[in-house]
């Protein structure tokens, strides 16, 4: 089995672009990343696209040969839909693929336009993620859904809107220094308090924002970045899926992510790490409740105790496991078919030593990335580690 | 949305079973639990599923008060939506008769379709006892 190298990142700035398409934002997206990478176009074997709400933003479907032509690459191409694990889905396929000797060379990544339909209409397409039947048509919205989550936590194990807000303030935090992020503001944790309520007990502050933008990433075999001469540095050494019901009232546990810890443990295996060797990671914290159940699905923190993680300094940029550097869907945004791909850009990056927030992590050597779709009955990480 | 005119086979029928105070729920032999509409048991795949009675009263396990709804819920909010515990099954609906801000978790529910004040449409409720 090769291993798999990532050669090339690319982001557009995620934010409130309404009339950019995403035909336009992947095109951006993908030639940053193979700018970054040296892979020339035509050396692409396949183009693996992760996309939400296509139909319903831009009334487009079909979209993976679109976005191989936007790209301008002339390859094979499919789109992945997992809700908001769309470009995590397309990445493990596109890792398979490299690994199993089918392609050398891919390019995957994600795009979503989404400010365009405004507040209600986006609320309404994210809603499409969960049962149509017995959660949506009972009013259940997606800000919703994780409010019950954060609920049912606060009842098991303790916990309240303070701890969640800390979870904001420091991913604000981390997004200062990121360009592409969607807000470059810092925060207080009484002004998040403060904020009007979405879904109570989550405030605005809590949620990340609509967002409008794309990802892209340029995959190699390690063989091809050798004998190309290619500088990929990180590689991707632990790839994993994981699933659940999709109705949340149909869980075992109102208050925990069983499909994150399935992919997280798959993911740690095939890498042959632990949960004690990771120096980094990006969680979807899609609500800052997301990133305390990731955080305790990945073994990064014992269940039920996620919750002050962030309060106490465990999680911030300065502890010893930083997680989501990058700003975190919260305050770097979260077009949500691009966040995926976007998540392994930053761990790359972060790596590498090219993140402007690099400094806080400058001797590690393993990060994570984790990328969920509706109420975590999808979920994929991926595993990176610095591999020359 | 789709056709208004077609019905969701199963799941309609089950609001028609509701609305007359037979709700019920699925159980294969296994014992495994499922609300339609259902082939195959969720857990096993077990063909066999037999419809029992859901229990009269549910238990409210978590809740929220949604402020911002999508369109089909606009003139509803803010409303509260519960998760229900009904023993052998949960169910997922609006807490009707009650201010949203006395809601609770442990409060004894029973299932009340009601319906949307934006569309018309069926929702299932639940109605404190």
């Amino acid at each position: 089995m090769t291993g798999v190298r990532v050669a090339g990142t690319g982001l557009t700035p995620f934010g409130n672009a309404p009339e950019r398409t995403s035909r336009d934002l992947f095109a951006e997206a993908s030639s940053a990343a193979f700018a970054d990478s040296g892979v020339p176009r035509e050396d692409v074997e396949a183009v693996l696209y992760g996309n939400f709400m296509g139909e319903l933003a831009e009334h487009q479907g079909h979209q993976g040969p679109l976005m191989a032509e936007a790209a301008g690459v002339q390859a094979p191409a499919t789109r992945y839909e997992s809700a908001c694990a769309s470009s995590g889905m397309a990445v493990r396929d596109a890792v398979m693929r490299v690994r199993n000797g089918e392609h050398d060379v891919v390019l995957v990544g994600g795009a979503e336009r989404m400010t365009n339909l405004g507040t209600a209409g986006a609320t309404e397409a994210l809603a499409i993620a969960a049962d149509e039947l017995w959660e949506v048509r009972a009013g259940m919205t997606f800000p919703g859904a994780y409010a019950l989550m954060a609920k049912a936590y606060f009842d098991e194990f303790g916990g309240g809107r303070e701890d969640l807000a800390h979870v904001a303030v420091k991913n604000h935090e981390n997004a200062l220094p990121n360009e592409k992020a969607q807000y470059q503001k810092s925060i207080e944790v009484a002004e998040a308090l403060d904020a009007p309520t979405v879904s109570s007990p989550l405030s605005l502050y809590d949620a990340c924002p609509l967002s409008d933008g794309a990802s892209a990433l340029v995959l190699t075999s390690e063989a091809y970045a050798e004998a190309h001469d290619i500088d990929a540095p990180v590689a991707i050494t632990g790839t994993g899926q994981g699933g659940d019901r999709m109705a949340l009232h149909d869980r075992e546990f109102l208050a925990r992510s069983p499909a994150a810890r399935e992919a997280g443990e798959a993911a740690y295996a095939d890498a042959g790490i632990g949960a004690g060797d990771v120096d980094v990671a990006e969680v979807h914290d899609c609500f800052t409740i997301a990133e305390v159940l990731a955080l305790e699905a990945l073994d990064l923190e014992p269940v039920g105790e996620g919750i002050t993680a962030a309060r106490d300094g465990r999680t911030t940029a300065d502890s010893d496991t930083p997680i989501n550097l990058s700003g975190g869907l919260k305050a770097k945004g979260h077009p949500v078919g691009a966040t995926g791909a976007s998540q392994i850009a930053e761990v790359v990056k972060l790596l590498a030593g090219t993140h402007p927030n690099s400094e806080h992590v400058a001797d590690a050597t393993t990060g994570v990335a984790h990328n969920a779709g509706g109420t975590v009955a999808s979920a994929t990480v991926h595993v990176l580690e610095v591999a020359e | 949305m789709s056709d208004e005119s077609a019905r969701d086979a199963g799941f309609d029928d089950w609001l028609d079973a509701a609305e007359t105070g037979d709700a019920y729920y699925l159980e294969c032999p296994a014992g495994h639990t499922s609300l339609p509409p259902r082939r195959l048991c969720p857990t096993c795949g077990a063909a066999e599923l037999d419809e029992r009675p859901l229990p009269e009263m549910g238990e409210i396990e978590t809740f929220t008060v949604t402020h911002v709804p999508t369109p089909a819920f606009e003139d509803d909010a803010p409303y509260a939506t519960a998760i229900a515990d009904f023993g052998p099954i949960r169910v997922t609906g609006q807490v009707v008769d009650l201010d949203p801000d006395a809601v609770d978790t442990g409060l004894p529910v029973e299932l009340d379709v009601t319906s949307s004040e934006t569309t018309g449409e069926r929702v299932i409720g639940f109605k404190t006892v």
